[in-house]
């Protein structure tokens, strides 16, 4: 990321502009998506209007909406356990801003490069399946309880299709840093033609469906939101939750699937980089400096692109029941990743 | 700084992402509470139970369907963290790892099955 600006940045001024960098990526995503499908998309699809009042269109809403939970009450029940209480929000937050560490942005607009990239997206991911059982835990209340554990079922079980579903992206970019897999696909080519490059979209479209769903419901959204499920478990594990601290658990949801969209793109879409046959560019340093910048704009679209599918999905399905949940995941995806990673893998060594 | 490795600064920049979130977390809190009202009363402070009195403890005993589930959750995240390595170096291992692999993912699908055919994967 330095590199752009050909100074001499010393180490605590590269990190506070990465941190401030990564700081941006989590919250202008959330922000966008919460305003622009879960306040406006979703009114549409329900024919109204959403807010209309803050600003125009209603797009000052947010600012208002968090103006109003920073005034609100933060109750601790009597009986909660109120240090693990308290510290919940902050670990499902914790884990979207680690998570969104590894994604690179563009050829030198990156906050770390990991060489096993993959590794630690997926090892971090599951770091807020923490703070859900903490918080679950720590209220002391029966649907809360049953909440935390309702998600951590549900999370430990759609994460083996996840994890499972990347396999074959690594099989065939033959890496896990993430920056490389996304020249992988830019650079690549399919039977000869390289004006699209590869993008894994068409030659893992298995992978990429299951690991869709399995996001889905990673973010626990319907119709995998038995977890909260408002109408049996009052919100399940955020019953307990009022004033900021629920909002943090609110802006956490969000923003994580802002960086699960990314981290979408970056396996599946080819990240931030366009075919590189266009350009006449075979490799990560031969990219121009300019993609630095048009990079994090063709990720955010593509983020848009794969948030609007989630939330559709989301605002048209009707709940899973817990069974249903757990079969699907145990009995249909998870077979269906491994003969996944069987074909993908004879393709690799026969083709 | 200079001395470290890549590898560990990138380690050393995870940090400050986590501590970052950390400090914006605790910095809006701080924010909250010089503007936020602290009224507490004891009906305010009772558990939530859709608005009638809780009833004995939140902190209920939980089945031993989630505990099944977590065991076979482990058994097959170990067997993803194998996968990973094998899936980078496929093609110079070649047909021989191909069929190691086709073994080692045999076996425990051989237990999924297993698992199945005991009914453990059924939620009830």
């Amino acid at each position: 990321m330095m590199q752009v600006l050909a100074l001499e940045v010393p180490y605590w001024g590269q990190s506070l502009l990465r941190v401030l960098g990564g700081i941006v990526a989590v919250l202008l995503p959330a922000g966008t998506i919460v305003y622009v499908f879960l306040f406006k998309m979703m009114s549409f699809m329900q024919s109204r209007l959403g807010p209309m009042e803050a600003g125009p269109y209603g797009s000052l809403q947010l600012v208002a909406e968090v103006g109003k939970w920073l005034q609100k009450e933060d109750i601790v029940p009597e009986r909660a356990d109120p240090r693990i209480f308290k510290m919940a929000p902050i670990v499902v937050l914790a884990s979207t801003f680690l998570l969104v560490a590894v994604v690179p942005f563009g050829p030198d607009a990156w906050f770390t490069n990991f060489e096993a990239g993959v590794f630690y997206a997926l090892a971090v991911s599951s770091l807020s399946v923490l703070g859900i059982l903490m918080a679950g835990w720590a209220s002391a209340n029966k649907y809360s309880l049953l909440g935390g554990l309702r998600a951590a079922g549900q999370l430990i079980a759609y994460e083996l299709p996840m994890v499972l579903a990347v396999i074959g992206v690594i099989i065939q970019a033959e890496t896990m840093n993430l920056q490389q897999i996304v020249v992988a696909q830019n650079a690549g080519e399919i039977f000869g033609f390289s004006g699209l490059g590869n993008p894994y979209l068409i030659t893992q479209l298995v992978g990429f469906v299951i690991f869709m769903i399995a996001i889905q419901a990673e973010l626990t959204q319907a119709p995998f939101d038995m977890p909260i499920a408002e109408s049996e478990l009052v919100s399940g594990y955020m019953t307990e939750y009022s004033g900021f601290r629920f909002l943090m658990f609110f802006i956490g949801e969000f923003a994580t699937a802002g960086v699960f969209a990314l981290i979408t793109s970056v396996l599946f879409l080819g990240g931030w980089g366009v075919p590189f046959a266009w350009f006449g560019w075979t490799d990560v340093d031969s990219v121009s400096n300019w993609m630095n910048i048009v990079g994090p704009i063709i990720m955010f679209t593509k983020m848009m692109l794969i948030v609007f599918i989630i939330m559709w999905v989301r605002f048209s399905s009707p709940r899973f029941r817990e069974d249903q949940l757990q079969r699907f995941a145990w009995k249909v995806l998870i077979p269906v990743s491994l003969g996944n990673i069987a074909i993908t893998s004879i393709f690799k060594v026969v083709m | 700084m200079s001395g470290m490795s890549e590898f560990l600064r990138s380690y050393l920049t995870v940090a400050w992402f986590g501590l970052a979130a950390v400090l914006l977390a605790g910095l809006l809190l701080w924010v909250s509470s010089l503007i936020r009202p602290s009224r507490p009363t004891r009906e305010k402070l009772l558990t939530y139970e859709s608005g009638v009195d809780p009833v004995g403890e939140g902190w209920s005993q939980s089945q031993v369907r989630y505990y099944i589930f977590a065991l076979l959750f482990v058994v097959f995240d170990v067997e993803a963290v194998f996968i990973f390595p094998w899936a980078t170096q496929l093609e110079r291992y070649g047909a021989f790892g191909l069929a190691e692999m086709g073994l080692f993912i045999g076996v425990l699908l051989l237990g999924l099955v297993y698992a199945w055919r005991k009914g453990v994967l059924r939620w009830v």
